[in-house]
């Protein structure tokens, strides 16, 4: 297989030149210097290493960098919108929802892509969603509230996450 | 750095060092191998700079507890000056006075109002300058938002210093305001650096990069204690880039990058010499008795036992190690950075001088990151290819290499008086640890013994270790003693607690509950428990629900008294997070080990609370501001499994008395997350 000399990453076309058997996550932190990504595990156990692509929350540490091709990856760092933060960051910090914080980034973009899918979840629906994110912190239940109170900022805005 | 190399570092202003004249020589003795004496004692300093900023350094790590934050406030507090001028520098062995490491919950109780003495002695340092200048009485000037003011007199910090050189040298028990006049202190500051949290720019050791730095790896022996008998490398030498280090047992290779560093120690072909194994997890609590100091043979007392289990900090160990003219700088995720210093320092045959150890806010420790494994690889591969290397352990290594928390075993006994209350108690505690093996209540008769043994797994610190322990077997045991007199478990403790603090946690705990209202279903079960560690008290209750053998915990209450609160919302964040940390080890956390290898080596195999697990979470935290702040690390960990045990016998008749106690079928991780389709 060809190596992988283009991502779109963060609205952005990046030159790489990786082998293709690498993972996303190993050419996001290593080769891009995009080191919001996490890895927790490199089992897909903990989804610390969470990015969207094309919107989806996806487990990058799972994710051979061969398989993305032209799709969209968000990143941590490309969520802000020319430095205002997206609501479910605002929203994890008003609820404190983290403590060390190395869960958070894959937190809040699986938190986004719920949100894209399901505007207004019931908190079934985020436990059963965020279910596969580890934080060994224990701030489940403020996660839990800051998802609820994105919720509400998104349908106030009268538009999408 | 001495009082010269503070001004050359940050200029002219006012410079404070705080002296520990001993008053904490004590609490500070229990560490491993004591207290070390850092020059003249200085335990933290404090610089405000000529344009106001304020910059304090103290040898303190983040690692979530958000020291950072309320180190910050006791600045904020004392100098009154606003969060965004206030620079902490933490653990940084070239700049931050010697600590003997962030464990122990004593950042609260021992650096916070050191810091705030600093603080204090920079502000009459401030106000003795102004009134030189202005010719005022210092009782008419004011120090307000940053400014120094009296009259139609106003400056900035940086104004008033003007230049000067000025040192303070004052002790670190002068005396402090107390908690009733706080006004920034005792605030909800939100966490200071939560914007880098989440926006992903703050680098934690594992995301530290330096140029031209190689990737390295080590070759593990392929079960605890082998010995290397022979070494294949050649097909790893022969990748481009990479190098393999061979010195003995060490075995590591470096590379270019991650990958070829990853394929390169899998092409290795070793063959190890194992040993036999001394116990596994089935049978170690034998191991234990058979090998403890002292050990009685238990007759009439109830055995409980307490697993190994693993502290799985999100952020794996990771070092980042560079030697410049024979001088070595490491960057790690560490708990105590003195304590990494000392380990290279004594590996390298270097003088202390010669390390710099700095520790990036960290993510996470529990107690599980007080060495330097991951700084000693970095250096050692470092060392032989010339080069900075990156050395990130992954999630198996973490969970295999790194220390675990002491299993034990504990035998209990008590006879009680026809009234209920306590006649007699003893309890034994064989290698988890003596920490609040003492019961809080009142017994004339006792004996509480701990027995050193010996442990078959590399054993060490974890967030409340053996209080947890202490506590599940107590506070069970108390439990079986209520039922078997036929009395409420809340008013047997009651009875038999004397102690006005524990008493109010107990009491605020089963108020919250609706103890007394609670109302038996099949299948549902209540359970209380209280305690006291490390300068605070806790209770809980906990409602639980059995179905068919599948244990839920439906709802905990907690109360929680540790002094005077400094962060109520960060107090309460880490008594919800010491409870949802607290469910994996009294439900389901186990370290299963068989000849000399562990078995739970990954997530898929070992499982930690996930959102699903969570019960609702109730905290009610007592203000004591009439008393000195003690540390809530751990504390709020240790009543959680107790309650939960008891609510399980409510609902069952069924007494556990072993943790985990309901250890299921192994995970499997629902998720929202797919991988990306091929």
């Amino acid at each position: 297989m060809a190596r992988v000399t283009e991502l779109d990453v963060n609205g952005t076309r990046c030159r790489v030149d990786a082998d293709p058997d690498r993972t996303l996550l190993s050419v996001l932190r290593d080769d891009l210097d995009l080191t919001g990504t996490k890895f927790g595990c490199g089992e897909g156990q903990c989804s610390a290493c969470t990015v969207l692509i094309d919107g989806t929350p996806t487990k990058s540490c799972l994710t051979k960098v061969g398989t993305v091709g032209a799709k969209r990856v968000v990143t941590i760092e490309g969520l802000a919108a020319s430095g205002k933060l997206h609501p479910v960051q605002e929203a994890f910090l008003e609820a404190d929802a983290m403590q060390c914080g190395w869960c958070t980034p894959g937190m809040i973009l699986g938190a986004v892509g719920l949100l894209e899918r399901f505007p207004h979840p019931s908190e079934a629906d985020i436990v059963s969603s965020m279910n596969g994110h580890i934080c060994r912190c224990g701030t489940y239940s403020r996660v839990v509230r800051a998802i609820q109170m994105a919720a509400q900022t998104v349908a106030k805005q009268g538009g999408r996450a | 750095m001495n009082r010269r190399d503070f001004f050359a570092v940050l200029g002219g202003g006012v410079v404070v060092m705080l002296v520990d004249d001993g008053v904490y020589a004590q609490e500070t003795g229990g560490g491993r191998g004591g207290p070390r004496q850092a020059p003249q004692n200085l335990s933290a300093w404090l610089h405000i700079g000529e344009t106001g900023m304020v910059t304090v350094y103290s040898g303190k790590v983040e690692v979530g507890q958000n020291a950072r934050t309320s180190l910050t406030q006791a600045v904020a507090e004392e100098l009154r000056t606003p969060v965004a001028s206030i620079r902490m520098v933490l653990a940084d062995t070239e700049l931050t006075p010697y600590d003997f490491g962030t464990v122990g919950s004593q950042t609260t109780p021992q650096m916070w109002p050191v810091i705030r003495r600093a603080a204090a002695a920079a502000r009459e340092t401030l106000v003795d300058l102004a009134s030189q200048k202005w010719m005022v009485e210092r009782s008419a000037i004011q120090v307000v938002d940053g400014k120094v003011m009296a009259g139609s007199h106003s400056a900035g910090f940086g104004e008033l210093t003007n230049g000067e050189k000025l040192t303070r040298t004052i002790a670190a028990s002068a005396a402090l305001a107390p908690a009733t006049e706080w006004k920034i202190a005792g605030t909800s500051l939100p966490k200071v650096n939560g914007r880098e949290m989440v926006t992903g720019a703050h680098r934690f050791t594992y995301d530290t990069k330096a140029p031209d730095m190689l990737y390295g790896k080590v070759l593990h022996p392929s079960s605890f204690g082998a010995t290397l008998v022979s070494l294949d490398s050649a097909a790893a030498e022969a990748m481009p880039g990479v190098k393999v280090v061979h010195e003995g047992d060490f075995v590591g290779v470096t590379a270019p990058d991650p990958f070829t560093a990853e394929k390169a120690v899998a092409a290795l072909k070793a063959d190890w010499k194992a040993v036999a194994a001394e116990a596994s997890s089935k049978d170690v609590y034998a191991y234990f008795k058979k090998n403890g100091r002292d050990a009685t043979d238990g007759a009439g007392l109830t055995a409980y036992t307490v697993a190994y289990i693993a502290h799985v900090p999100l952020e794996p160990r990771s070092a980042l190690a560079q030697w410049k003219d024979g001088a070595l700088t490491v960057w790690t995720g560490s708990q105590r950075p003195f304590g990494v210093r000392s380990e290279l320092a004594q590996h390298f045959g270097m003088p202390e001088e010669r390390v710099r150890v700095i520790v990036p806010d960290t993510g996470s420790g529990y107690g599980g990151k007080h060495n330097g494994e991951a700084a000693y690889e970095a250096a050692r591969l470092a060392k032989a290819t010339g080069k900075p290397v990156k050395r990130n352990w992954t999630r198996e290594e973490e969970m295999t290499w790194a220390y675990f928390r002491p299993g034990g075993l504990i035998e209990v006994g008590g006879k009680l008086n026809p009234d209920g209350t306590l006649a007699e108690w003893e309890m034994h505690n064989y290698n988890s640890g003596p920490s609040a093996l003492q019961t809080p209540y009142d017994v004339p008769r006792k004996k509480e013994q701990m027995h050193q043994s010996k442990s078959p797994l590399r054993q060490g610190s974890y967030r409340g270790l053996a209080g947890t322990a202490n506590h599940f077997v107590r506070e069970s045991y108390m439990d079986e003693l209520a039922h078997s007199a036929g009395i409420d478990p809340l008013e047997f403790r009651l009875k038999n607690a004397r102690n006005e603090r524990l008493r109010a946690v107990i009491q605020a705990a089963a108020d919250k509950f609706g103890w007394n209202s609670r109302k038996k279903t099949p299948g549902r079960g209540f359970g209380i428990s209280g305690g006291f560690e490390k300068g605070s008290y806790v209770a809980n209750c906990a409602e639980v629900s059995v179905i068919d053998g599948a244990v839920k915990v439906v709802r905990v209450v907690e109360a929680f008294e540790c002094g005077a609160v400094v962060n109520p919302e960060h107090l309460r964040n880490q008594v919800e997070g010491a409870i949802a940390m607290g469910m994996g080890g009294a439900l389901f956390e186990q370290v299963d080990f068989a000849d000399n290898k562990i078995v739970t080596n990954r997530l898929a195999r070992y499982r930690v609370p996930r959102f699903a697990d969570m019960p609702v979470i109730e905290t009610v935290l007592l203000d004591r501001n009439d008393i000195p702040s003690a540390g809530a690390g751990e504390t709020p960990l240790m009543g959680l499994a107790p309650a939960i045990g008891n609510a399980i016998f409510d609902a069952t008749g069924q007494r556990i008395r072993s943790l985990p106690m309901a250890p299921g079928k192994l995970p499997s991780a629902t998720s929202s997350s797919v991988p990306a389709a091929g």
